[in-house]
């Protein structure tokens, strides 16, 4: 655990918008979502914009388009019951290649697909650009409760703990003469899962009191220190993204 | 949505409904944190961190339910109700979904409220409600503590399966028609059997920790204040 927090999906950069403050982030980052999901569904050309406006701060961070597609995948259940709703949808039905399909089920589906799409992606750059660290110090900031704050901490922290122990737990499995192959593995790690919880409870207790013993007391030093916080500057430069998406929003809301 | 592998995106529900749960979410997290605060001490600082931790890592494992075309997962509101508490455990399975919606674009932002209604509030609440009125009836055996773990669990993933079911049918973004009840049966169906598995889980889990650290389990403590533990350690652990 010693090497820094940062986790799967964080890009080692130095760009403009991995130096930008975590609280501007989160921020503009919210925003932007709230701006695509207030937009009209029938409003075709805004999420061209959005799209745009994506790929622009893609590139920016230095995240490369394969990237991001990869990792978008995470989407693609949702893309299923987009493609379900053509053909479950009630109401007026058109025919497209032969298939009776449902025009609300249609746009619904599109709805889905866009709106979810651009959602998943705003994240996922969120995500390539900031620490875990860094997104508790971001959340802080916010004025996020504490207790929330410090459960966010321990989970995030304590996620490598668990992944630790529970492959401790495997190679002592295996060098007990334990040796299975596909589900089977399931079968070991299903009837220890109690003994890993109480395991990794047990070490990190042990954190904690070795945390609370060198001066924690529910936040992380670089809060209460107030170094690196967003300037006006800043916050102004974190402001484009929102204000153009809200621009976008309130243009398709009118033109509807 | 939790049917289809993850939680619910952004554009599935409209955006009125939307701000409604959310606003809905955000008194229930707020009573949380004031009542979470009293009950968060040294020991339930790191219990709290790790059953979040726990929660964010069985909710990865999901079930694909092949006839329906759906999947599941674990939520983990009963296992965090059983060990924390209400309040702190309702706020570890917010942050679980928070973290996952910022970072992992694992449900939408815009939906957090839905979601955190569904998982964090119904779910934590019906499995607490459970496990008071169970704990009471059931001996107090670590074959009673497991009972109670499982039933809540599952009645618990159930619960929250129709509180998505409550959101599509006020504000779906497509009128699925007749299909509601459908929609309905596919989510209980569906979570029926992942509420079996999430029960085991949650049960085998509790058993183990009230076993070896009864002073850990929240359920325990609120029962018998004063009373020594409940369960008696068993040699050879879990099974």
């Amino acid at each position: 655990m010693g090497a820094g927090h940062a986790h799967v999906l964080y890009r080692e950069s130095t760009s403009p918008v991995h130096r930008l403050p975590p609280e501007v982030k989160i921020a503009a980052m919210v925003l932007f979502t709230l701006a695509v999901v207030a937009t009209p569904r029938a409003a075709f050309w805004a999420f061209g914009g959005y799209a745009l406006l994506v790929a622009v701060v893609a590139a920016l961070a230095r995240v490369g388009p394969g990237w991001l597609l990869r990792r978008a995948a995470i989407e693609l259940p949702f893309v299923l019951f987009a493609f379900a709703l053509p053909f479950l949808g009630a109401g007026e039905r058109v025919d497209v290649a032969g298939l009776s399909l449902s025009v609300d089920g249609l746009l619904g589906g599109w709805n889905i697909i866009a709106k979810g799409t651009l959602g998943v992606l705003a994240s996922l750059l969120l995500a390539a650009t900031t620490t875990t660290r860094d997104l508790i110090v971001g959340l802080d900031r916010l004025r996020c409760p504490q207790i929330l704050t410090q459960i966010a901490t321990f989970m995030l922290r304590y996620l490598d703990v668990l992944v630790g122990e529970a492959r401790r737990m495997r190679v002592a499995r295996v060098s007990r003469g334990d040796d299975p192959r596909f589900l089977w593995q399931l079968r070991g790690f299903a009837a220890g899962i109690g003994a890993l919880f109480l395991r990794a409870f047990e070490r990190g207790e042990r954190v904690y009191l070795a945390m609370v013993s060198r001066g924690y007391s529910g936040r992380m030093p670089a809060v209460w220190q107030g170094a690196g916080a967003a300037t006006a500057g800043q916050w102004l430069a974190g402001a484009v993204v929102p204000l153009v998406a809200a621009t976008i929003a309130g243009s398709a809301v009118v033109l509807q | 949505m939790e049917t289809l592998a993850m939680h619910i995106s952004n554009g599935i529900v409209n955006g009125p409904v939307a701000a409604l749960f959310a606003v809905l979410a955000l008194a229930v997290l707020a009573l949380c944190v004031l009542r979470g605060r009293r009950d968060l001490d040294d020991r339930l600082a790191p219990m709290a961190g790790l059953v979040a931790a726990f929660i964010f890592a069985v909710q990865m494992l999901n079930f694909p339910i092949f006839t329906a075309g759906v999947s599941g997962h674990l939520l983990g509101g009963a296992l965090a109700a059983m060990l924390v508490g209400p309040w702190v455990g309702a706020l570890c399975v917010a942050v679980v979904l928070v973290v996952q919606a910022l970072v992992f674009g694992d449900g939408g932002v815009a939906m957090l409220g839905l979601n955190i209604s569904n998982m964090a509030v119904l779910g934590t609440a019906a499995a607490y409600l459970l496990i008071t009125l169970l704990l009471r009836v059931l001996p107090r055996t670590p074959a009673g503590l497991g009972v109670t773990a499982f039933v809540s669990a599952l009645v618990s993933v159930v619960v929250a399966s129709q509180g998505f079911v409550l959101q599509y049918w006020l504000g779906g973004t497509t009128d699925l028609g007749g299909n509601l009840a459908g929609l309905a049966g596919t989510m209980a169906g569906a979570h029926l059997l992942i509420g079996i598995g999430e029960g085991l889980i949650t049960a085998t889990t509790v058993v183990t920790v009230a076993k070896v650290r009864p002073d850990l389990v929240y359920a325990l403590r609120a029962l018998k204040p004063a009373a020594p533990a409940p369960v008696v350690p068993v040699a050879g652990g879990a099974r």
